[in-house]
């Protein structure tokens, strides 16, 4: 951001070069690995994508730092067990409404706390009430809390142990995980925006932990480290279309095993569906920032003092945009977690989710959208392929070597840690070299 | 009634570890603090700092160990460590010169700083995975207790038992040491006093003709010799698996950012507030409550405030509760 490259008049071709390149990439995957690799890297690419363009809204039209990615994400994800799934009677009469009333007294102590906080007269005795209403609430909650958690876990632990969903088509969860993630990123950016930029870092990167470790423990709720497998899903089965009369007939028409074809036609359903909603987010975002909003969004960005002295609220806008940017991001958890078809809290990683979210945006290019997909479709490419490739340079390199020499082995083992390696380096020579990334803000 | 013993139970499990570990967080948190206060920005490559100068100390100790050498009842990391923070100091500097400098000099925003950091973190992430691996590593030898729950227990004819772990013990030596060294350094060296001139007013220090890279260099070389200590000291007392470190940085920035960002004084007092927050509310009090009470009343749950996986939570927690009410911290950091 603080250099500045005078681009070749090629530059209005350099979107759809690039985009060219790409397809040519993920089809030369297809050749030669398959067809189902390829596919595999296209939509996880697309939802990267996604994510990429929640970040990108925050950071390229705001210049908000989020390192939160990963908790946004992860509740897109529980929205899909708990809208999706089918209830567990039994857990709901166990203790499913003492729940639901525990939370509420929850949240009621906060609200109170808060309420207590503002009529209250300034000095120490507001001090020790608010707190000892903390506390008073914080026992009573635990005490309405517990027994119904306990309850409802012990209701058939081996398969449910939570209260389920609520039984909708997983398509509503998707909007559903956005308005999640757009809760907690409300709650963040109440405390931490408007203070320094290090600060709201700080508290995104601490509540994605959270978020995390809710899920992991609180197993009433998405079962916990115990996961929930086999989520509905928006396209047919493999199965079904393996033994339906039409598919067969189709494929044997074009002379394709039905079996292969099953799968590739079930994640060519998912691409389609996917990039349904990139073209639907693109088309919205690129609406609002070129409208005067947009102006006044990447005005503030250039310079928070004369915006703020044009009167523009800066630090409402920032929330506005902040959580926006949070719903994206948990619409694209909620995606991720159709497509694996299973909730699994202890596989999010902040190197994976967070981080790499950041590589993609600032590889493709901070504050350009196209540039945001393109980084979530390269990025993704690169983590996916960056360990077989090193695994074969690694081969040609030691070839020398026995097969089972200890050496080879340990270098082979090791070389699943390439990806963070070289995600890092890349990071480093695109700001170093070219900062304004492979599609550039105009 | 039997207020001896719940004493006894409470240090054993609540203050003995948490003063170790308030003097873990507190050396990391004075390495996050000082880049904060000299170079302005968030290291977020710090925890991996720590991971890759622990990585040099496990191996050095462990090359030491098979070459005989050994610290009798000490643990031989010890003697492994001043090696370790050379060889962290060669690899913070090299990485000041190839990636940091650069933004220096150009002027970048601290936010872009924060970011390349972000890139750093990665590659020494994957780095430090690729030499070592992801196992969990023990890696303290010599005497394992100073006093064992058994000793405890036979000398002062109490029931409950207070052991007291070596590495517990080094740690908040060590810490003493370190910290007692570098603020005699920042508050009488003429180095340490050009720091702090540059760290309170850049423009006036350089009229004064401070060396700004010379002081940049001193203040990585220090940063990498805490992070080494720091991680070593962790490692010892719990045990080297490199994705923890990363884990650590919440707490070790929450720390900072308690104590007051850019203060030195500030990142020990974050340190063990932060520490003893997590020890305390995560503990199961029950055997505590127990020798308190009257028999009758003995608690039947744990009496455990919260489980122990939410005690990231705390810090946050506090964190929040400082940005909140206190946002420079309790000891007067840079401004908000």
């Amino acid at each position: 951001m603080s250099q500045s490259h005078n681009h070749s008049p090629s530059s209005a071709y350099r979107a759809p070069l690039y985009f060219g390149a790409m397809a040519a990439l993920i089809i030369a995957v297809g050749f030669i690995q398959s067809w189902n690799s390829a596919l595999f890297i296209l939509n996880m690419g697309l939802i990267s994508a996604i994510m990429a363009l929640g970040v990108n809204l925050q950071w390229g039209f705001a210049g908000l730092f989020n390192v939160g990615v990963m908790g946004f994400v992860a509740l897109g994800g529980l929205a899909v067990v708990l809208v999706s799934t089918s209830p567990v009677g039994e857990a709901w009469q166990a203790g499913g409404p003492r729940v639901l009333f525990a939370l509420m007294l929850g949240v009621g102590t906060i609200i109170g706390a808060i309420l207590l906080w503002k009529k209250l007269a300034k000095g120490r005795i507001r001090a020790l009430i608010v707190t000892a209403w903390i506390v008073a609430g914080f026992f009573l909650f635990r005490a309405v809390f517990d027994p119904a958690v306990a309850a409802i876990e012990a209701i058939n632990p081996a398969i449910s142990g939570n209260l389920g969903g609520l039984g909708l088509p997983v398509l509503i969860a998707w909007p559903v995980g956005g308005l999640f993630a757009a809760g907690a990123a409300w709650l963040v950016a109440k405390t931490a925006l408007g203070l320094r930029s290090d600060y709201l870092a700080i508290a995104t990167l601490g509540i994605a932990e959270i978020i995390i470790a809710v899920m992991k423990n609180e197993d009433w709720m998405g079962r916990g480290v115990k996961n929930v497998i086999g989520l509905p899903r928006p396209v047919p089965y493999e199965i079904d279309l393996q033994q339906s009369e039409w598919f067969i007939g189709m494929m044997q028409s074009i002379g394709a095993d039905p079996v292969t074809a099953s799968s590739i036609f079930v994640k060519l359903c998912y691409a389609g569906l996917f990039l349904a909603v990139i073209l639907l987010l693109i088309t919205a975002m690129q609406l609002a920032l070129n409208s005067p909003w947009g102006r006044m969004m990447r005005a503030i960005r250039d310079n928070e003092v004369s915006s703020e002295a044009m009167g523009k609220d800066v630090t409402g806008r920032h929330l506005q945009i902040f959580v926006l940017g949070a719903a994206i991001c948990g619409l694209a958890g909620a995606m991720m977690t159709t497509l694996d078809g299973q909730l699994t809290p202890a596989s999010y990683q902040p190197l994976r989710f967070t981080f790499l979210v950041w590589v993609m945006v600032i590889v493709g290019g901070s504050g350009n959208n196209w540039g945001a997909v393109l980084g979530g479709l390269f990025i993704w490419f690169l983590w996916v392929e960056v360990e077989p490739i090193g695994r074969f340079l690694a081969q040609v390199l030691t070839s020398g070597l026995a097969d089972d020499s200890g050496i080879k082995e340990v270098i082979m083992d090791r070389m699943v840690y390439i990806r963070p390696l070289t995600m890092g380096l890349v990071l480093l020579f695109v700001l170093r070299f070219n900062p304004r990334g492979l599609l550039p803000e105009r | 009634m039997d207020i001896l013993n719940a004493l006894v139970a409470f240090a054993n499990f609540v203050l003995v570890p948490g003063t170790a570990y308030g003097a873990q967080l507190a050396l990391g948190a004075l390495g996050v603090t000082l880049i904060y206060g000299i170079l302005r920005f968030s290291n977020f490559a710090h925890g991996d700092t720590m991971a890759f100068g622990t990585m040099f100390t496990v191996l050095i100790t462990t090359a030491m160990q098979s070459a005989g050498i050994s610290f009798g009842p000490m643990p031989t990391a010890l003697l492994a460590l001043p090696f370790a923070i050379l060889c962290t100091m060669a690899l913070v500097l090299a990485t000041d010169r190839a990636v940091y400098r650069f933004y220096r000099k150009v002027k970048a925003a601290p936010v872009m700083l924060v970011i390349v950091s972000m890139g750093v973190m990665f590659v020494m992430n994957g780095a430090v995975r690729m030499f070592v691996g992801t196992d969990d590593r023990r890696f303290a030898d010599g005497e394992r207790f100073i006093i064992t729950a058994r000793d405890f227990k036979s000398m002062t004819g109490l029931s409950e038992g207070l052991a007291i772990r070596t590495t517990q013990a080094i740690t908040v030596l060590v810490a003493i040491i370190v910290v007692a060294a570098l603020f005699w350094f920042l508050n009488r060296t003429r180095t340490g006093k050009s720091m702090r001139a540059y760290a309170d007013n850049e423009d006036l220090a350089l009229l004064s003709g401070i060396n700004p890279e010379r002081v940049v260099t001193i203040t990585w070389l220090i940063v990498a010799a805490l992070a080494t200590i720091a991680g070593t000291l962790y490692g010892l007392d719990k045990s080297f698996k490199p994705f923890i470190y990363m884990q650590l940085l919440l707490p070790i920035f929450a720390s900072a950012i308690v104590g007051g960002l850019g203060s030195p004084l500030g990142a020990i007092a974050g340190g063990f507030v932060i520490a003893f927050s997590e020890v305390t509310l995560t503990y199961a009090f029950k055997k505590v409550v127990t020798y308190l009470v009257p028999e009758t009343w003995a608690p039947e749950g744990l009496v455990q405030l919260l489980s122990t996986d939410y005690k990231f939570a705390v810090s946050f927690a506090i964190l929040i509760i400082v940005l909140l009410f206190k946002p420079t911290g309790l000891f007067k950091g840079k401004s908000v």
